[in-house]
């Protein structure tokens, strides 16, 4: 009962513009006349993927993925391929690789996504051990438990080159070699789940698709360093994630995979819960130890870092979730194996949260090196409703903002660095030409104002400043000093302030500042904000040509901003206007538009 | 459950492959996994599941299993669905609702036929192979 092959035919916008139907309908005829109507199946599909290269068909089961194909081709796939068995090349988007019949997987296209952190995810069922057993969970650790030495293994981790996916970069392996150095006695795991970057939730995923990764990763973190007892800092705004790491846990510590005397090694280690609440500075490794004591979450300064004293004075080591989910994968596949992929210096790989105006948002995971015009366009699906690229943010609140002459930047924490933005955790926006820079400069500088715990000056001080100033300019008060001001006080913060939450939280300005400051400068001289997002600089004009005098709007006008005499073309007095619609509203000739 | 030794956890791994190998070759179970991510059980995952469970249910239909998953990535057409039917390419359906999720079991499961303009591709490799 079941057809033999099937067609299918990319459904997406792109390819439906690009002439989708034709092609099915081309399919369903030839297929008619090829007498294999009842055994091949001819099916549209959502969006596939790979749009700059479309229409797309792909024939299963041999995963032959066909591209820029036309109506004209279709008599050509029906009659070579699926009654001949001939893959048409030509119309492959490798040919050399179609030659080999290899089938999907090793489309260049696929393989821009690396899933290791999202190995599981999406695969197995995050509240069955017995799945992550399967797919080599919980192999790490008998590997690290029962042949290798703590040295051994900070070594390896050393070797590849991993560095903290929080966003800083450290070298984890240095971390953990620090920690492993102190004095023996009572040391600390900590596993930092906090992810407070609006618009970023990948540790989200990984926590709710694979809890058991991290369990696994902190077991083989602890005994790397001489620790028996680990805490996952989770915000509670994930109760989801809370729950399958408590099912997690429970699960590990039936089986005897957590506790004491792990499979019979002598290690033991267990690992408790501990709950945001609410305080982005909590995701700062030393206030989200604060936390953990049970004070109010507020950094402290460095020296001693928190691997020589850290929770409760004790040696402790703090590693983001993103991190730790590359932990089993290296010791199961080496380090060697890992320092393979990604660029020189930031190796592996990366999982951003694709949010915004791109077509097709989501979790993804590309080596190191990937740049941002492959994600933007080749992943993303290219930018939603037709509309125009405009910048790319990346890093939250303390990154910056990447105009289209960087779209060809690979993806590494020194190349975001260099033209002012930084990897941050992993939250990618996209944003078109209905944002407006300022406007996004304002929304991350009111989360960061609102988030600072005030403890020093130039953050509490000067991050309400700027808030201040961004808020005249968009309410079309700005001057043009405010500007030389505002670059003086993002230097001040980002010198001087105690954590890294005041340090980066001017970014959103100087990068816009950077890149867009004809726009600064068109909401400051010219009270105009050229995506209308600003609704205080919003212009109501008339147009002459259109305007037939009757005097409607200056009758209606609450504040007396237009002139005119009758049957004469009237105007907007842009100082006394109000912007308050009525003109546009009252007007029967469509004389009065804003913008 | 007892605590695992070294060769508990081993023989574990392998008899769980071994099954998860036989469910593959001898093509005896359909499977329908949900994503339930938050982000799929925003969008409506739950009532999808209930739907499945439901339609087939009321087929009568016994040698399905349908089981959950975590995030698959594909976050803009939430919830999305993989259905495995032996002899049947493995498909990832996306923006399923109660409605579709019947249609998966009346069209896909047992009229082995694609359903239209919902199929998404898998967004990724995995290349961590097992062993």
């Amino acid at each position: 009962m079941a057809y033999e092959s099937y067609v299918l035919v990319c459904g997406g916008t792109a390819c439906c513009s690009g002439g989708g139907d034709k092609i099915v309908e081309a399919f369903a005829k030839e297929l008619e006349a090829a007498g294999l109507k009842d055994k091949i199946q001819v099916v549209t599909t959502g969006c596939l993927g790979f749009c700059e290269q479309g229409p797309i068909v792909k024939i299963l089961p041999q995963g032959t993925f066909y591209v820029q194909v036309t109506e004209k081709d279709v008599q050509e796939i029906v009659k070579e391929h699926l009654v001949k068995g001939r893959v048409v090349q030509r119309l492959c988007y490798d040919p050399e690789q179609a030659k080999k019949l290899v089938a999907e997987a090793n489309i260049p296209f696929y393989q821009k996504q690396y899933r290791i952190v999202l190995r599981n995810c999406g695969v197995i069922d995050p509240e069955k051990i017995e799945d992550y057993i399967a797919r080599d969970g919980y192999k790490a650790i008998e590997k690290v438990l029962f042949e290798m030495t703590p040295e051994q293994v900070v070594e390896e981790i050393l070797k590849s080159g991993l560095r903290g996916r929080g966003g800083a970069g450290f070298p984890t392996g240095m971390k953990w070699k620090f920690a492993m150095m102190q004095p023996k006695g009572q040391k600390y795991m900590v596993c930092n789940a906090d992810e407070g970057d609006p618009g970023a939730y990948m540790d989200r995923s990984t926590l709710e698709g694979d809890p058991h990764s991290i369990l696994e990763a902190m077991t083989i973190a602890g005994y790397a360093i001489g620790a028996s007892k680990g805490f996952i800092y989770i915000r509670a705004e994930y109760p989801l994630a809370i729950h399958r790491l408590q099912v997690a846990i429970e699960q590990a510590r039936d089986l005897g995979l957590l506790g004491d005397d792990i499979l019979g090694s002598g290690f033991s280690f267990d690992i408790e819960l501990r709950f945001g609440a609410g305080a982005f500075v909590c995701g700062e490794e030393t206030a989200l130890l604060q936390s953990i004591e049970g004070n109010r979450g507020m950094p402290k300064p460095r020296p001693p870092f928190p691997a020589v004293k850290g929770l409760w004075e004790r040696p402790t080591v703090i590693n983001n979730v993103e991190t730790l989910a590359n932990i089993p994968v290296i010791i199961n596949k080496g380090a060697d194996w890992f320092s393979k992929i990604g660029t020189a210096t930031t190796k592996g790989t990366k999982v951003f949260a694709l949010t915004g105006k791109v077509n097709n948002s989501g979790l993804i995971e590309v080596p190191m090196g990937t740049t941002l015009r492959e994600i933007i366009f080749d992943i993303g699906g290219g930018i939603r409703g037709g509309h125009q690229f405009k910048a790319a943010q990346t890093g939250g609140p303390s990154g910056g903002i990447i105009p289209p002459q960087f779209l060809d930047t690979p993806i590494d924490y020194e190349s975001l660095a260099k033209i002012g933005s930084i990897m941050g955790s992993g939250g990618l926006i996209v944003m078109d030409e209905t944002d407006c820079v300022v406007d996004i400069a304002k929304f991350y500088l009111d989360f960061t104002v609102d988030e600072s715990c005030g403890k020093c000056a130039p953050c509490r001080i000067g991050g309400r400043k700027l808030l201040n100033y961004l808020n005249k300019i968009t309410d079309g008060r700005g001057t043009e000093q405010d500007i030389k001001d505002m670059e003086l006080i993002c230097d001040a913060m980002n010198k001087a302030s105690l954590c890294g939450l005041g340090q980066t939280a001017s970014n959103p300005v100087r990068s816009t500042l950077r890149y867009f400051m004809d726009e600064y400068m068109e909401h400051i001289k010219d009270k105009k904000c050229r995506s209308g997002k600003c609704s205080k600089l919003i212009q109501y004009t008339i147009d002459p040509a259109k305007c037939k005098g009757c005097t409607m709007c200056a009758r209606k006008c609450p504040a007396g901003a237009i002139t005119g005499t009758v049957k004469n073309p009237h105007v907007i007095d842009q100082s006394k206007c109000i912007k308050c619609g009525q003109c546009e509203a009252s007007c029967k000739f469509g004389a009065i538009s804003h913008g | 459950m007892a605590k695992l030794t070294l060769e508990d956890l081993r023989k574990m791994r392998g008899e769980k492959q071994k099954a998860l190998e036989m469910r593959d070759s001898s093509n005896k179970d359909i499977q329908v996994v949900v994503g339930m991510g938050t982000c799929g059980i925003a969008a409506g995952a739950k009532d999808t599941f209930t739907a499945l469970i439901n339609a087939l249910n009321e087929k009568t239909l016994t040698n399905v299993l349908v089981r959950q998953t975590g995030c698959m990535g594909l976050c803009h057409s939430e919830p999305t669905v993989e259905v495995v039917v032996p002899g049947m390419p493995t498909v990832i359906y996306g923006n399923v609702d109660a409605a579709t999720a019947k249609e998966i079991v009346e069209k896909h499961i047992l009229g082995k036929q694609l359903i239209e303009g919902k199929i998404l591709d898998k967004p990724s490799i995995d290349i961590v192979k097992n062993g």
